[in-house]
């Protein structure tokens, strides 16, 4: 085995691979803020009373969760206009599809706010939104904080399916530099390297967070 | 539509028509996840036990096993195995690209199989391990006979969703070039100009791929389940 080590020169790689480490940072950001607030929806409309709602919502979060990511990557690259290029397609498609995912956590949130909580809140005559919004929702967010940030590193590492339309994200960044320079295998070890100490640091996080919110509760 | 079906149905210049294509496909999918998931649970099966056994060592071990694994998105797993695992281990290069995806897709899940064993293990009462000490058997008895049949009862549900993961993340293996249902939906649609159907049908079967995993996973958890405990009851 011998590994060009010249490969690992910032200077040189930087030119490829800062591009598309900030695509797959707004694509994730975009994805995790966007898919919370669907997802919220969802959930609010899981559980209401309103069967239609509850089906629709079943039927999107279930459809959503059936069929793998790069096939809904696909779906709505194809779907959109032409001309939107691949990087907004991907926005698109990952705020639909993480929203499926972030419903499930949320749902679970929800349903872990004792009951007595929301007959305390239309007690003293809050409306439904007024409960949702000063009495659960905030109460839910909290405790499902932790998998919520788990979710989005997730997200991060699948947002590396970009690949299939060809989005220039931080993996296509290295695959660029890698072909570019004649290197290939070295930059598909950075970038594994790369999305690890990424996704190992914001775990530790998550973990460290996790045990911070046990306490308090 | 009519005329959508008989373009699928038309030869592709080899004697074999699309929907053949596809039909083929879908095994390929089906092969990479079948064969995976067995690696993936017997990896992930000792992995987890091991994160529960009393020695550092090997704890540490199995938690870098299962850290390595969870933070390298799959995509670049595939790659690593494809491109570099084997310029550093020439002995690799005999490997079909198969094996490789198999490998990649199986070590992958048996991470995440190992954190839903260790948890399924740590969900049971520690009196459970002293019960079987307190009866004369080793530690390696106690796994065999107590731990292990009441640890994989309760895994049963996140294992089938694992199963189900596991075929939807088969469809990674396009980007190696296995002709498996997303390489068929991005080919045949652009051989045809027909993306709309040809990824239609492909949705279809992994919808169909998945409802199936799932009864299939809820007729074993029927039939393993201890009455009287957990989900027993069901």
């Amino acid at each position: 085995m011998n590994l060009d080590l010249s490969f690992y020169n910032w200077e040189l790689i930087s030119n490829f691979v800062q591009k598309g480490f900030l695509f797959s940072l707004q694509l994730t950001l975009v994805a995790m803020i966007g898919g919370i607030l669907l997802g919220t929806v969802l959930a609010m409309m899981r559980l209401s009373s309103v069967k239609a709602l509850q089906w629709v919502s079943a039927g999107y979060v279930n459809g959503l969760r059936s069929i793998p990511l790069l096939m809904v990557i696909l779906w709505v690259f194809l779907l959109l206009p032409e001309g939107i290029g691949a990087e907004r397609s991907a926005l698109v498609t990952f705020t639909l599809f993480e929203a499926a995912y972030y419903s499930e956590i949320m749902r679970a949130g929800i349903q872990s706010i004792p009951r007595g909580q929301v007959y305390a809140g239309q007690a003293i005559g809050l409306s439904y939104g007024q409960n949702m919004r000063f009495v659960i929702l905030p109460q839910a967010f909290r405790n499902m904080l932790p998998v919520l940030l788990t979710q989005t590193i997730i997200l991060f590492q699948d947002t590396s399916l970009v690949y299939v339309i060809g989005a220039y994200d931080l993996f296509k960044g290295f695959e660029t530099a890698g072909k570019t320079m004649g290197r290939p295998v070295e930059a598909y070890l950075a970038a594994a390297v790369v999305y690890f100490v990424i996704c190992f640091a914001l775990s530790q996080l998550v973990k460290r967070l996790q045990k911070k919110i046990a306490i308090v509760r | 539509m009519q005329s959508t079906w008989q373009t699928f149905m038309q030869d592709r210049g080899d004697g074999i028509t699309y929907v053949d294509w596809v039909l083929s496909a879908w095994g390929w999918t089906l092969s990479i996840a079948a064969c995976a998931w067995v690696l993936a649970l017997l990896i992930g099966s000792l992995v987890g036990t091991l994160r529960t056994v009393p020695s550092k060592p090997l704890q540490w071990l199995s938690n870098t096993w299962v850290e390595l694994f969870r933070n390298v998105p799959l995509l670049i797993q595939v790659f690593l195995w494809y491109q570099v695992l084997p310029v550093v281990f020439p002995s690799l290069q005999k490997l079909d690209t198969f094996v490789l995806v198999v490998f990649a897709l199986g070590f992958f899940t048996s991470a995440r199989i190992a954190e839903q064993v260790r948890a399924g293990i740590q969900s049971l009462p520690r009196g459970q391990f002293m019960a079987g000490s307190a009866i004369g058997l080793t530690r390696a008895q106690t796994y065999r006979y107590v731990i292990l049949p009441m640890a994989f009862r309760i895994v049963l549900p996140p294992l089938t969703s694992e199963a189900m993961n596991i075929i939807k993340n088969s469809s990674v293996a396009f980007a190696v070039g296995i002709g498996e249902m997303v390489l068929y939906a991005q080919q045949a649609g652009a051989e045809l100009s027909a993306e709309v159907p040809a990824y239609l049908i492909v949705t279809v079967f992994y919808v169909i791929s998945a409802f199936a995993v799932n009864r299939l996973m809820a007729f074993v958890e029927s039939r393993v389940r201890v009455p009287g405990y957990v989900g027993g009851s069901k």
